[in-house]
């Protein structure tokens, strides 16, 4: 138990005083003096607590009986209200089975288990005789190993050591292909015609009507067998038609567009959430996550948030039948930044 | 055929072939995108309204919009936008602006039935746009499967997947939709006022906007099967609830565990 300190008066409050020429030091004021509980000394309280611990066991009883209740009990007929019910049941019995053992227990502590203070003496960190006695036990271990001696032993043991982890590089390796350059290459090919999201409908030119925003997905994706929704979250893009005079598109891609029909990723090139909120009187684009807003109107220059790139956009036409179709892929790889990127 | 091929030659016959061709185009570009335009107006507006609407207009409106209703710095031009545009519009009490501000506010409607009518109706006579939606797309009979995925692609992103509404920039906010009268609802989509896009019926067809609407009247119906919804707001409200309730009943327990009993 160590030292037994029960705080008498001549342990506390000593303070040293400084003498001549002395550094000014604390001694160790001990601990305050023990103060008895109400249970300590009244018989009456300490059964009440008795019974107050015995409570708390006994709303762990309910609480697991209430489990079995609900488990049981409850018929489920197939509705969201009776499986909501036992939901609800469920998790408050076994909330309380647990929270009544664990006040039980705390409160049983508190009350009526004794609460001297002890303090207990660290112990020496380092002894000399102890540094000594393991030296020698890892100068017995080389000896009789013999690991100096048999030099053949030691060097086929390190290359075991060196060849042994690299089976877990075929092991990590094959969690996946390397991307390759599929961060760079969406679905969208040139012809490609932009179809509603999710109907697969394609779109006419003449449908777009000014200060309209249909969600798009390439033609195909939805008869994809196999990775579609990957390929779905890189080519997703949000066609919106403006008037054209508020488009202000840089030399060179002023035929992306079809009079005043411009077509965007929609993925952030912050972290690649959808940014697929566009206020059709201001044009801003915004990003959900992060609030990355882009302007419509200038190329979808970031003009607020994290987001470090322009969206990018995709080059439209329109075919024969007046449907709008991709000019070709996107010119750079969509979404957030990646090392390889460039 | 003689006569035909013999003119064939004639310094004319280019430019009429022309003009023909022209026509012709013409002619199937119109029928072809007819679909956007308002169809005929299925809430008749008689020559009375008109007047009495224009009345309204001229002591209620024009100030912003123009005795014409031909815009103004301070108010754009209504030609063309449709009933549908005045109905949603002055029906909800957004119009009449009480005051300027980033998006004008959801609010009592100032005018009663008869006299959003008469101002559709003198609108409407202004320009075809958008009619006021027929009643059967709005009984709440479509499929709710579908009207979910539909709102989940074009809607949910400002309003919020529970249709909760959400905070756009400035100021600006897509309201929640509870609540909101179905017809509205279609009224917004195809006239797409203030900051919302236009989702006119070639985007989204009729049907497909009956189902959205019946998705929306479905899960206003059945409510919350996940318990208290905290106003849907996603981690803003819940996160705010664990931080407080959540590490309150922690702080409280640890109170509780060092304490001295008495």
């Amino acid at each position: 138990m160590g030292d037994h300190s029960d705080g008498t008066e001549a342990h506390s409050r000593a303070v040293a005083r400084a003498g001549h020429g002395e550094v000014d030091k604390f001694q160790d004021p001990g601990l305050p003096p023990h103060r008895l509980r109400l249970a300590d000394t009244n018989p009456k309280a300490a059964k009440r607590a008795e019974r107050q611990v015995a409570a708390l066991f006994g709303i762990s009883v309910i609480g697991t009986l209430l489990f079995f209740f609900a488990y049981f009990g409850v018929r489920l007929d197939n509705t969201i209200s009776t499986l909501r019910l036992q939901n609800l049941l469920l998790g408050l019995g076994t909330g309380f089975a647990m929270l009544g053992i664990g006040t039980g227990i705390v409160h049983w502590a508190r009350a009526l288990m004794p609460d001297h203070e002890v303090s207990e003496e660290r112990h020496a960190i380092r002894t000399e005789a102890d540094r000594v006695g393991a030296e020698k036990i890892v100068g017995d271990i080389l000896e009789e190993t013999g690991i100096k001696r048999r030099p053949l032993i030691r060097n086929t043991l390190l290359g075991a050591l060196v060849l042994a982890p690299l089976p877990a590089i075929a092991i990590f390796r094959d969690l996946g292909p390397l991307p390759a350059d599929a961060l760079r290459h969406t679905m969208w090919k040139t012809g490609t015609r932009l179809v509603r999201d999710p109907t697969g409908t394609p779109i006419k030119a003449a449908d777009v009507t000014i200060g309209s925003a249909y969600h798009v997905i390439p033609e195909g994706l939805n008869e994809l067998k196999e990775g579609k929704l990957e390929a779905k979250s890189k080519a997703v893009v949000l066609l919106m038609r403006l008037n054209p005079e508020e488009l202000h598109p840089s030399p060179g891609r002023e035929d992306w567009g079809y009079n005043g029909i411009v077509a965007y990723s929609k993925i952030c090139t912050h972290v690649g959430c959808p940014v697929a909120l566009y206020e059709q009187q201001t044009h801003h684009l915004l990003c959900p996550c992060h609030q990355s807003t882009f302007d419509l109107t200038r190329e979808c220059k970031v003009i607020f948030g994290p987001a470090n790139r322009p969206l990018p956009q995709l080059p439209i036409k329109v075919d024969s039948e007046g449907y709008l179709v991709a000019q070709s892929d996107f010119h750079e790889p969509v979404g957030p930044s990646f090392w390889e990127r460039g | 055929m003689k006569a035909l091929s013999q003119k064939r030659r004639h310094p004319l016959a280019a430019i009429a072939l022309l003009l023909l061709g022209l026509m012709l185009t013409g002619g199937l570009y119109a029928a072809a995108t007819t679909v956007n335009q308002a169809k005929a107006d299925t809430t008749t507006f008689s020559a009375q309204d008109t007047k009495e609407g224009q009345k309204l207009f001229v002591a209620n409106c024009a100030t912003c919009h123009g005795m014409g209703a031909g815009g103004s710095p301070t108010g754009p031009s209504l030609v063309g936008v449709g009933a549908a545009a005045v109905d949603f519009q002055v029906a909800t009490g957004r119009m009449p602006l009480e005051a300027n501000g980033p998006q004008a506010q959801e609010k009592p409607r100032q005018f009663n039935e008869t006299q959003t009518k008469q101002l559709a109706g003198y609108i409407a006579s202004l320009g075809a746009g958008p009619a006021i939606p027929e009643e059967h797309y709005l009984d709440g009979k479509g499929n709710a499967a579908t009207g979910g995925e539909l709102f989940r692609v074009n809607c949910a992103m400002c309003h919020n997947a529970a249709a909760a509404g959400g905070a756009l920039t400035r100021g600006k906010f897509a309201p929640a939709l509870a609540g909101v009268s179905s017809q509205h609802i279609y009224e917004a989509m195809v006239t797409g006022p203030q900051n919302m896009p236009v989702f006119n019926d070639a985007n989204i067809t009729p049907d497909d906007k009956r189902d959205i609407i019946t998705f929306l009247q479905t899960i206003d119906a059945s409510g919350s099967p996940g318990g208290a919804d905290l106003g849907s707001l996603g981690p803003v409200s819940e996160g705010l609830f664990i931080w407080v309730a959540g590490l309150g009943v922690v702080i409280a327990f640890t109170i509780w565990l060092t304490s001295r009993t008495s």
